[in-house]
């Protein structure tokens, strides 16, 4: 936890010696407290204090950064319980796991490898492999390389991973797993490698407990696999909320590090794809996913995208006049929000079905079509304003406006407002689009 | 190490709400569903017991739903061509709670028949909506409530420009109401204010925050359903009513669900991303807080099911 500046000032030499820039040690506790200086600037401070105050400073539960080829994936540094709090901010990393046993590896990475979808503008990969050590590690993971340079998760015990490390020298993989009987084996492999390790245990006492002895030997970077496999999901959630409060209202170290998450441990598909979503909304920091399933997976990267994005900022597109398909004078004028997702869910439909459109996005505070009439963010006065504003009517000879139709009851007005246009309600939903401008634009 | 695990106690608990009636309490359901009495976060049973589990709602049409996905309407085959038949399938699907969607087809009579249709089909509480159209909803509800005193249905959906009508009719029939406001807590609030001012007791009111589907807008739903339950939790007494949420309704219309051609091929098997976005939109809302998850599909049913199950277990 932080420290105030009182705090701090008792850690300082207190001998007010100004070499820091600060008339007193104490100006300069202040300061720090703000985090408007560094530490560094004080040639005077012990060692002792040193760590105190580094430890201090560090966030409650630890990043963790896997590394390879270029690639990375980031865990931890989360500071709230509810995502309207604030915000969460890295993303659950989704790996696909592939056995050393299994003849196919390479073919199977690669396709898993070149997965890309897009959502809202947005394009989505897998984030690395996770390999387990039921064969020859070593060759899994150079058969692995010879698809993807995404980083690893490596399962197994300690003499089966060690060929693995080897084979992937100068990566930071992420080591599965140390539990009570192994941790020191584990500990010093991932010392040796250094690779982050995960650390496994069935209650929370039993892991506070390893956790401390393997940061004692020399490991910092740790992750928790905190449930036996297959628990129940109340006892999931129970956990990974018991480890996120214990982190931020406890300021808890021997559990403030990321959770890794095996939603397929009973091997039935759909607990796998329950438990994945519940890792992802609940505090789950590495996922590891059994097999490649595009609708599986595209459906949890959209479902991390929105859990993780800043509820103070919702995703916005700047309002204008947007050309769909090369429109010409004589295509229709449709309108919608500003809200990024329903933008693109508008966008998308009309770019598929082929036909050309002026599409007005209007300014509605970043709101969907509902909410934004609900909150008065999208009136008749709005739309009209918009359509003025980005002077449509020099655009188009034939001026006729869609509207939304969750607000088909602002056509009457809309008139009002644009007396020489045509006002037309098109659908309530995107996917009725080309449909609807099929039958009635054309 | 001992750790001492952080709990939280709360000065507020969640309302009980009873649907159905049976005929020892002047209605003809073979069985009641009660959600509610929480006295702490979703499933934190190391803080409080449970006491309701969250339960599962099929939605029916009274007439075929002409703009369903294929998905959904070789699931249901024929019976979407019969409230009562379909009633029936719900029922043996797993459903523990009926939702009757009535249509702008609607007339009073038909739309009176196709409820006692399916009251008599199911001896499940059932929750009949309008088509969601004010005038349409209320010319339509009001017989409806006439006609099955007595039932514990529940109404809706109420909202801040049209409850009066419904409320009144829910009141004087011995029903329910859903109180539906657009993603926003003070709403909500505002809403069942409005509701309670009238005369209707609370436990008589069911909460829809609003939900987007996954991919459209679910983010809002869950904050939204979170700081709902927070605030009942912390004993804000006009937020304390149990949460409904229309998954099906929602996840259905997205394209992600409702289509198969023309889409990226990254999204992979169409089948099962529907079933996907149905069963994870749902999963994640259980456990903001819904009380009631309305689905269509009956393969969602039965994973949600297994996940409330789950979500149960005491360890
Ligand atoms: S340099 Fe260090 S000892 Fe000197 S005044 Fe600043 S804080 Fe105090």
């Amino acid at each position: 936890m932080a420290l105030s500046g009182i705090q701090i000032y008792k850690l300082l030499p207190q001998t007010n010696c100004k070499e820091c820039g600060f008339p007193t040690c104490l100006a300069f506790a202040m300061k720090l407290a703000a985090k408007q200086v560094e530490l560094s600037s004080c040639p005077y401070v012990s060692e002792d204090s040193q760590q105190q105050l580094a430890e201090s400073a560090a966030p409650p539960i630890r990043l963790v950064a896997l590394k390879a080829g270029g690639y990375e994936v980031k865990a931890g540094n989360e500071t709230v319980l509810f995502r309207h709090d604030k915000t969460f901010y890295n993303k659950p990393g989704l790996f696909i796991q592939v056995n050393a046993a299994d003849g196919d590896i390479a073919k199977k990475v690669a396709a898993a490898d070149a997965y890309s979808v897009t959502y809202v503008g947005l394009e989505f990969t897998v984030d690395g492999f996770a390999i387990l050590a039921d064969g020859d590690l070593g060759a899994a993971v150079k058969a692995v390389r010879s698809a993807s340079k995404r980083p690893l998760i490596l399962i197994g015990d300690p003499a089966a991973l060690e060929p693995g490390l080897q084979a992937c020298q100068g990566e930071t993989p992420l080591l599965h797993a140390a539990d009570p009987s192994n941790w020191e084996t584990m500990a010093d492999l991932a010392k040796k490698y250094q690779a982050a390790l995960v650390v496994k245990a069935d209650t929370l006492d039993e892991l506070a407990d390893l956790t401390q002895k393997i940061q004692a030997r020399g490991v910092e970077d740790m992750v928790l696999d905190p449930v036996p496999a297959a628990s129940p999901l109340s006892q999931s959630l129970a956990a990974y909320v018991q480890l996120r409060r214990m982190a931020l209202k406890a300021n808890f170290r021997p559990l403030g590090y990321p959770i890794i998450s095996f939603p397929a441990a009973t091997g039935d598909p759909v607990r796998e794809s329950l438990f994945a979503a519940q890792a992802i909304a609940k505090y789950g920091g590495f996922v590891v996913l059994s097999e490649f399933k595009p609708e599986l997976l595209y459906a949890l990267l959209v479902l991390r995208e929105n859990i993780y994005t800043d509820p103070q900022k919702p995703i916005q597109v700047q309002p204008g006049v947007y050309e769909i398909n090369n429109p010409t004078p004589e295509s229709p004028v449709l309108v919608t929000t500003n809200f990024s997702i329903t933008y693109f869910a508008v966008a998308n439909e009309i770019e598929g079905s082929g036909l050309p459109a002026w599409l007005v996005v209007a300014d509605a505070e970043g709101m969907s079509v509902l909410t934004a009439w609900a909150a008065g963010k999208f009136d008749a006065e709005r739309i009209a304003k918009s359509i003025k504003e980005f002077d449509v009517a020099s655009k188009v000879s034939r001026k006729r406006v869609v509207l939304p139709g969750h607000v088909a009851v602002l056509s009457g007005e809309l008139e009002e407002e644009l007396p020489d246009w045509e006002i037309k309600v098109g659908p309530r939903e995107a996917v009725d689009i080309p449909a609807f401008y099929k039958q009635v634009l054309t | 190490m001992p750790v001492e695990i952080p709990k939280d106690k709360w000065p507020g608990s969640i309302r009980t709400v009873t649907l159905g009636a049976t005929a020892a309490d002047g209605g003809t359901r073979g069985l009641t569903v009660t959600v509610g009495g929480q006295t702490a976060l979703p499933y934190m049973h190391f803080e409080a017991q449970s006491p309701n589990p969250p339960v599962v709602a099929i939605e029916i049409k009274s007439e075929r739903p002409e703009d369903w996905s294929s998905i959904l309407t070789e699931a249901w085959g024929e019976a979407l061509d019969d409230p009562a038949r379909w009633a029936a399938r719900a029922q043996d699907a797993g459903a523990q709670v009926l939702v009757l969607a009535l249509s702008a087809n609607d007339t009073p009579e038909s739309a009176v028949k196709a409820v006692k249709a399916v009251l008599g089909a199911s001896g499940l509480p059932l929750i009949v909506l309008g088509p969601g159209q004010p005038e349409k909803d209320n010319d339509l509800l009001v017989p409806v409530a006439e006609a099955t005193k007595g039932e514990r249905l529940a109404l809706g959906l109420c909202e801040d420009k049209n409850y009066r009508t419904l409320v009144a009719a829910a009141m004087a029939n011995g029903h329910l109401v859903i109180a539906r406001a657009p993603m926003d807590v003070n709403l909500s609030k505002q809403l069942n204010i409005l509701i309670t001012d009238m005369g209707l007791p609370a436990d008589r009111i069911l909460m829809d925050p609003t939900t987007g589907a996954l991919g459209y807008g679910i983010e809002y739903g869950y904050s939204v359903m979170e700081r709902l339950r927070l605030a009942a939790l912390q004993g804000d007494s006009m937020t304390q009513l149990p949460m409904i949420v229309t998954v099906g309704f929602e996840t259905w219309k997205a394209k992600e669900a409702k289509v198969g051609e023309g889409v990226p091929e990254a999204w992979g098997d169409w089948r099962e991303r529907g079933l996907h976005w149905e069963s994870l939109t749902a999963a994640a809302l259980l456990e903001a807080g819904a009380d009631i998850i309305v689905l269509r599909h009956p393969e969602s049913v039965r994973r949600i099911k297994i996940a409330i199950d789950e979500l149960m277990v005491t360890a």
